[in-house]
């Protein structure tokens, strides 16, 4: 994006340099408006324009003046707790810390270089009157949700793998019925879990890519391989034999286990719970509404549904938190999945079972994207209002 | 005439631009010096350096973008309304209200206050550094609001006014049902198209879950003018268009034919000072177009190309002569565009027209997908528009290069006329 940028720059050369710069500059509009706390961190000061501020969404406008990263921290009176923070601010830059606070004494720290205790100030927030039910979120109930996830993500893959498992004898032993009718429902223990079985960068190219995503000479591997096999186009296309059958199932069998090897030792935290649901909500608007994910054997309402059930988890594990921090972002969520519901319903064939996506019409698909960006849109907000 | 103060431009107090410094700020002084020279003309119809500072109020008797200027670049979305419940759907049209407020006065969606970085911004930000450019946010409502498939979906059907009713068959018509129709419009027009469209992608994503883009529509450039102070922009076809539209400055006529009028319509008094918006996807057949003869074209328009006069004499703005006859008959023939489009063929009615330069690229023949995205504003369709097309869709011998595409009709509620108030608030009250 910033090369397309300084290519248009240069290339535009009787564009004034300003024109330029306000174009990549690419900064959010606000300048500070009422309340807005100006944070100067430098490599030896960490100033604040004011040290009160009444209670509510306090922001502080951090900009790095030093040379080295810098971070910004709110903590409680006793210096330890974390009430806010931000992170990462390379020099030069600005970032914005918004924080509902309630009245009380706080500790602000400029930490030039992320190291050591930082420059600390004093910090009041003082009684507005506005916003009296803040609510802090309450430890143990993050720790539940995170937990809880932890476990379904560890379910789901134990389940992948007994699939997995199945489904490989299957098609080694080429019932290839049995195959075609295990391999969305395998499938969907994967979707389930999608974004975070694709922050494996080696293991996701290996077992989840299309042949529209091959770069020249790269070896295609996986679920859509054998998608391919299993549902082989009319012409041009030449069957597997048992012994490339055997490779290429044994092959995605064993990243599967090193998956779920991986995923044993794996922790989360609510915004990466957060971001996940609304990443299954966007591979669902990428791949499955345009049909591109099972191009072979359009089974894609299964992975479809695969995706929001996987969504709907990790919502549901932090709605405890939402329900205090937003309870009507809360509520418009949900009402979301379950109108969303309705609509997948629709195409339901059997307990575990759907149309097949080439019988969906373009108005049906319509129908179903205008149902995901109604969840989509709220769901994404849900990471910055429990962070709040 | 002293055109309403919605349609003069004014420099505002606070923009995108302006917040970004002293770039902002010198800019700002430029264009405020700029606009009234320009939108107004008090010295020259030159569009001056700067002229996209021009800002115009959201509040008013009347909605803008109907007397306003027309500005170079259009958006034009159609929404379904995706929702059963009437709560939700007054919500969002305070929702758009706010937002529109904002984008009209050159400022981001949500106002300046930062929002978490965890969270996604409340404003998309392609329009940061930018100003309001004349932006301008016009919202109507269509026939299928009131009721559905006979089903009164917001408890408005008894309030549907009388006129609003899908647009009927004309004659050659191929219209696109994913081109036509819809419950809810917006139209944002703007002098830089990246406004524009940051307006309707801001306002479709505000409404995600109760509303769903049904279609929309990008005009490049300007087809009509609304004010005297304005050049007569050309077409597609390469002919100035709209030499004889209604102009804001006719304060008289602007009343007569635009502006529904209390009483006009005993059962939606709410839309009194609002008005009707027929939109019409036109393509044009261009390459064959561009295969005919000068002296082809100028008939079927009935005025010569260069200047734009009518082809019985005279300059651009000297009224056509019907009755000047030539070797082989009437030099404005008896089937040329501007005698079946003239209101003395059509009792004496008239249009305020608002009409973009479209193209959406190619088509799969290879041939220019393009035309022109006619939008009018009427006071009643009835008598004002649909005479006028079905004479010109049968009789119209230009209409073996044009098709219409796409249609719509909207009845367009009066301005938002105080802070409190919100788009449409007549009709739910």
């Amino acid at each position: 994006m910033n090369r397309l940028l300084t290519a248009a720059c240069a290339a535009a050369l009787l564009v004034p340099l300003s024109a330029c710069s306000l174009t990549q500059s690419n900064k959010p509009a606000a300048q500070g408006g009422q309340g807005t706390i100006n944070v100067d961190s430098s490599s030896d000061k960490c100033d604040l324009t004011t040290s009160k501020a009444p209670s509510g969404n306090v922001v502080f406008k951090v900009k790095n003046t030093g040379n080295e990263v810098t971070e910004f921290y709110l903590y409680g009176e006793d210096g330890m707790r974390i009430v806010g923070e931000i992170e990462n601010i390379g020099p030069g830059l600005s970032r914005d810390l918004v924080v509902r606070t309630p009245p009380g004494k706080y500790v602000t720290a400029c930490k030039p270089g992320m190291k050591g205790q930082g420059i600390r100030n004093a910090f009041e927030v003082t009684d507005s009157g506005k916003d009296t039910d803040i609510k802090g979120v309450d430890q143990a109930a993050i720790n539940q949700a995170t937990s809880q996830y932890a476990a379904y993500v560890k379910d789901q893959s134990q389940e992948l793998v007994d699939q997995t498992t199945e489904f490989a004898t299957l098609y080694k032993n080429g019932e290839d019925d049995k195959a075609r009718a295990l391999f969305p429902l395998a499938r969907g223990h994967w979707e389930r879990i999608e974004t975070v079985a694709e922050s494996f960068g080696d293991l996701d190219p290996r077992m989840d890519l299309r042949e529209a995503d091959l770069e020249k000479g790269q070896k295609w591997t996986g679920w859509h391989r054998i998608e391919k096999d299993l549902w082989p186009p009319a012409s041009g296309y030449r069957a597997m034999t048992p012994a490339q059958r055997a490779t290429f199932v044994d092959d995605l069998l064993a990243n599967t286990k090193v998956l779920d090897k991986r995923v044993q030792t794996l922790d989360y935290t609510v915004d990466q719970i957060g971001n996940g649901s609304k990443g299954l909500l966007d591979e669902v608007a990428s791949g499955k509404i345009t049909g591109e994910e099972d191009i072979w054997s359009h089974t894609d309402l299964w992975d479809f549904q695969a995706n929001v059930d996987g969504a709907r988890v990790g919502y549901e594990g932090l709605k405890p938190l939402l329900d205090v921090k937003d309870p009507a972002l809360s509520k418009q969520i949900q009402t979301a999945f379950d109108a969303l519901q309705v609509q997948l319903d629709k195409y339901k064939t059997g307990d575990d079972s759907f149309v097949f996506y080439d019988k969906v019409t373009e108005a049906q698909r319509k129908d179903l994207s205008d149902a995901v960006n109604a969840l989509a849109e709220p769901l994404s907000k849900m990471t910055g209002a429990i962070t709040l | 005439m002293t055109p309403d103060p919605q349609d003069t431009p004014r420099p505002g107090a606070f923009s995108r631009r302006r917040l970004l410094g002293a770039a902002g700020a010198g800019a700002l002084a430029v264009g405020a010096a700029g606009v009234g020279g320009w939108a107004y003309g008090h010295e020259s119809e030159e569009p001056p350096h700067g002229v996209d500072e021009a800002r115009y109020p959201f509040e008013g008797t009347h909605q803008a973008g109907i007397t306003t200027p027309a500005q170079d670049r259009l958006h034009f979305a159609a929404f379904d309304v995706r929702t059963d419940s009437r709560d939700e759907l007054i919500d969002l049209l305070k929702k758009w209200t706010v937002a529109a407020r904002q984008m009209t006065a050159g400022q981001s969606v949500g106002g300046s206050l930062p929002t978490p970085y965890d969270a996604p911004p409340n404003d998309t930000g392609e329009a940061i550094g930018l100003n309001a450019a004349g932006l301008t946010l016009t919202f109507g409502f269509g026939p299928t609001l009131f009721s559905l498939d006979g089903k009164d979906r917001f408890g408005l059907q008894d309030r549907r006014p009388e006129a609003l009713r899908e647009l009927p068959h004309f004659p050659a018509d191929n219209l696109d049902p994913n081109r036509s129709n819809g419950d809810l419009c917006v139209q944002a027009c703007a002098h830089d198209p990246q406004v524009a469209v940051h307006a309707i992608r801001n306002l479709a994503r505000i409404g995600f879950g109760t509303v769903a883009l049904r279609w929309a529509q990008l005009g490049f450039g300007r087809t009509s003018s609304t004010s005297t102070k304005q050049v007569t922009a050309r077409n597609l076809l390469g002919f100035k268009d709209g030499t004889a539209n209604l102009k804001a400055e006719d304060k008289a006529n602007i009343d007569k034919f635009v502006w529904v009028g209390e009483g006009d319509d005993a059962r939606a008094d709410w839309l009194a000072g609002g008005s009707y918006l027929v939109a019409r996807r036109i393509n044009m057949h261009i390459e064959p177009w561009d295969r005919t003869s000068l002296s082809e074209q100028e008939t079927l328009i009935g005025r010569d190309r260069e200047e734009g006069a009518p082809l019985s004499g005279g300059k651009e703005f000297t009224e056509p002569d019907f009755t000047v006859q030539g070797r082989e008959g009437p030099l404005i023939a008896v089937d040329s565009h501007v005698r079946l489009a003239h209101q003395s063929t059509n009792n004496g009615v008239r249009l305020l027209r608002r009409g973009y330069n479209f193209t959406d690229g190619s088509n799969a023949l290879g041939r220019l997908d393009a035309g022109l995205f006619f939008i009018a504003f009427v006071r009643n369709p009835d008598e004002m528009y649909i005479p006028m097309q079905n004479q010109l869709s049968s009789r119209d011998a230009l209409m073996e290069y044009l098709q219409h595409t796409g249609s719509g009709l909207f009845a367009v509620p009066p301005g938002v006329r105080s802070k409190d108030d919100w788009i449409g608030s007549e009709l739910f009250a």
